[in-house]
């Protein structure tokens, strides 16, 4: 099958430091993909590139959208690259603090829906609609996360494992048909573990396509359909779940040379 | 609650001050007689003064500082701010608009003319608040040259009436347009910076725009401004003076209401929550499809139309035009509005205005000390309530219909 996003030769440079070197690397509809890898080795930036805050040195970077044509996010600012359908969620948490829980989740309606200036000082039918649908979507959104009980609540106020959570519903409204998570576990109880890994898998069976960055192991066995494995910016395996726990190269790369 | 330290810091602070305003209170020198008086009382009162002051005011915070810990731990609910109360149910904020409105309709013939023309300033500063405020207030864009788009539209209306006798009506869609314009030409390439980069480029803005009209004779009349523009018209009657300053302050009314309106729905639409999340955090904002410089833009032209309409107003007002208006003051004058108001809330930015305008006039009770009585209570405000006179409350959706 035709892949989804397929990303070749992607190399970013910050001045003499190499942080991605030739990782290419693909996704199908409907797959989660993991991509692992010791702290430092660049998954962040790896985002970065693709989502269009950084500018990749080298590489390429191809969108197969199902029915449409290719498209080459190749130098897209972070909006347009959103646009095309790729939304993701951030490390280090980056809500909007001092806007509630459904506003978050209505920003994240803001570019797929029009309404300008002039609509939104006179209100016409048509705006009004408009509002109503992102209202409605963005609390349709919220229940499926299960955060609609907080959503007049301002996010800042959110536990660590809703806020996650609500980065998650933030991308989902932008309707993306890739979804990059970048450590959505990460101080989550294994409680809330267990919740993520139930959403994960039911957001990829409503079709999308989802490439997770995470340092749980339990969690990326698993969910992931298919895994790749970085070091100092280097694809060193991809494969499986069962492959990649056997493989001695990652096994070398993240507990060291001694087993 | 207090330990000894904070006596101690109490301490050095009294002195400090008594060394800082020993020339100015405590010696008086009379240079006729060739003598000096020492005004020790003063030195005392002073001290005493900044004392007590200190210890209240550590004593204050220390008090919040406890509050805000238990409402973390969860002991205590967070109470909801009065203000927030206040503008949130409309049974509240309804008859307070509607008290508002009928004293404002009423306030010329209660009051003299003196009292209406200082009235027609601090409303013209709403509307200057409201607009800096989509700027910096909701969209976070720190624009120290905001007078510039003001002196664009004052100007444009002073112009186009000298050489083409264009009247109010006209000219005021015209300024809110050049200001839009300006806005425009300026955001363009000044809006991929950030914060204190930005602020220092508008600043210059402000600067050369006066600079402009000052030194460019030919054009503006420099410094000696441009003097006898009409004031608004009404069908053509002629308006004796008392009452062409009556018309002007409802002309203002209504401008204000206008402003209020346009800006409440911009703040609570699709764009005016893009501006609110880029103020929060832009590089989430561009990750959720937010086109940053397309959307600063907007704010800032629409802010800048505004000025640029005040600036009509104002020239209407006086009849009378030169760059002596425009300084940086003014902006730094309509920040302090805003900032002090509450960034962001409509309400708080009109208590700001009316507060920063009116005070200073009505403190001239306190002659010399008026200034020095006004800069010691925005040091205060900004130290006891950061977040404004009344502070920004994000709307909710009702989930029921
Ligand atoms: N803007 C930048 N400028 C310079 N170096 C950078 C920049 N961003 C990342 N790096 C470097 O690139 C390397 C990869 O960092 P990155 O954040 O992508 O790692 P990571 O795999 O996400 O690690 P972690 O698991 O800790 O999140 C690091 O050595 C980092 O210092
Ligand atoms: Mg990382």
């Amino acid at each position: 099958m035709e892949p989804i996003l397929d990303v070749k030769n992607l190399t970013m440079d910050f001045g003499g430091i190499r942080a991605l070197d030739h990782l290419s690397l693909q996704i199908k509809p409907g797959e989660i993909v993991a991509l692992i890898g010791p702290n430092g080795a660049g998954k962040t930036t790896f985002f970065n590139c693709i989502t269009g805050i950084y500018k990749p040195t080298k590489g390429d970077l191809l969108l197969n959208p199902p029915g449409k044509k290719t498209k080459k996010l190749n130098g897209l600012k972070p909006n347009k690259v959103t646009e095309q359908g790729l939304a993701r969620t951030f490390q280090n948490i980056r809500l909007f603090p001092n806007m509630t829980v459904l506003e978050n989740v209505m920003i994240g309606r803001h570019c797929r829906t029009k309404s300008k200036i002039f609509g939104a000082i006179f209100r016409d039918p048509r705006t009004k609609k408009e509002e109503k649908e992102i209202v409605e979507q963005s609390l349709e959104i919220l229940k499926k996360i299960n955060l609609d009980k907080m959503a007049d609540e301002y996010a800042k106020n959110l536990p660590y494992g809703a806020q996650r959570r609500l980065e998650i519903a933030r991308a989902l409204a932008t309707e993306p048909i890739v979804l990059l998570l970048d450590e959505p576990a990460a101080g989550m109880n294994p409680q809330e573990t267990q919740e993520l890994d139930e959403l994960i898998t039911k957001i990829r069976d409503e079709g999308l396509a989802i490439l997770l960055i995470e340092h749980d192991m339990k969690l990326v066995m698993n969910i992931s359909d298919h895994i790749f494995v970085v070091d100092y910016g280097k694809k060193i395996a991809e494969g499986s779940p069962e492959e990649i726990g056997k493989n001695p190269d990652v096994i070398k790369a993240y507990l060291g040379e001694d087993i | 609650m207090l330990s000894f330290k904070d006596f101690r810091n109490g301490l050095m602070v009294t002195l400090w001050f008594v060394f800082l305003t020993f020339p100015l209170l405590v010696i008086k020198i009379n240079p006729i007689e060739k003598s000096v008086v020492w005004r020790w009382h003063n030195m005392l009162y002073v001290a005493c003064g900044t004392f007590v002051f200190y210890v209240l005011s550590r004593l204050y915070l220390a008090r919040k500082k406890e509050q805000q810990q238990k409402i973390k731990t969860g002991i205590v609910e967070d109470k909801v701010a009065w203000s927030a109360k206040l503008f949130s149910e409309p049974k509240f904020y309804i008859p307070i608009a509607v008290a508002g409105c009928l004293f404002a309709l009423a306030f010329p013939t209660l009051f003299s003319t003196y009292q209406v023309n200082i009235m027609i300033t601090a409303l013209m500063y709403v509307v200057l608040g409201l607009g800096l405020n989509i700027v910096v207030g909701v969209a976070g864009l720190l624009d120290l040259g905001y007078v510039a788009f003001y002196a664009v539209g004052a100007y444009a209306y002073a112009l186009l009436n000298m050489h083409f006798g264009l009247g109010f009506w006209t000219v005021l869609p015209i300024g809110g347009l050049l200001g839009a314009l300006f806005g425009i030409l300026l955001g363009f390439p000044v809006l991929r910076l950030r914060g204190d980069y930005l602020a220092i480029v508008t600043l210059g803005f402000g600067e050369i725009i006066r600079l402009i009209l000052e030194n460019w004779g030919e054009f503006s009349q420099g410094p000696s401004g441009i003097s006898n523009i009409a004031r608004p018209g009404l069908f053509g009657i002629d308006l004796s003076l008392e009452m062409s300053i009556n018309f002007m302050y409802y002309l203002t009314i209504l401008m204000v209401i206008f402003t209020i309106f346009v800006v409440n729905r911009l703040q609570d639409s699709r764009i005016g929550r893009a501006w609110f999340a880029l103020r929060e955090d832009e590089i989430a904002c561009q990750a959720m499809g937010i086109d940053k410089m397309k959307t600063k833009l907007t704010a800032f032209a629409l802010g800048a139309t505004w000025a640029g309409m005040a600036g009509v107003m104002f020239a209407a007002k006086t009849t009378f035009v030169n760059p002596a208006s425009f300084t940086f003051l003014e902006s730094a004058i309509i920040l302090c509005i805003v900032v002090l108001g509450g960034m962001g809330s409509i309400p708080g930015v009109i208590v700001g205005a009316l507060v920063l305008i009116l005070l200073p006039e009505y403190l001239r009770a306190f002659s010399d000390y008026r200034m020095l009585v006004f800069g010691a209570i925005l040091v205060i405000m900004m130290i006891f309530r950061p977040q404004g006179i009344i502070s920004t409350v994000r709307r909710t959706y009702s989930l029921k219909d």
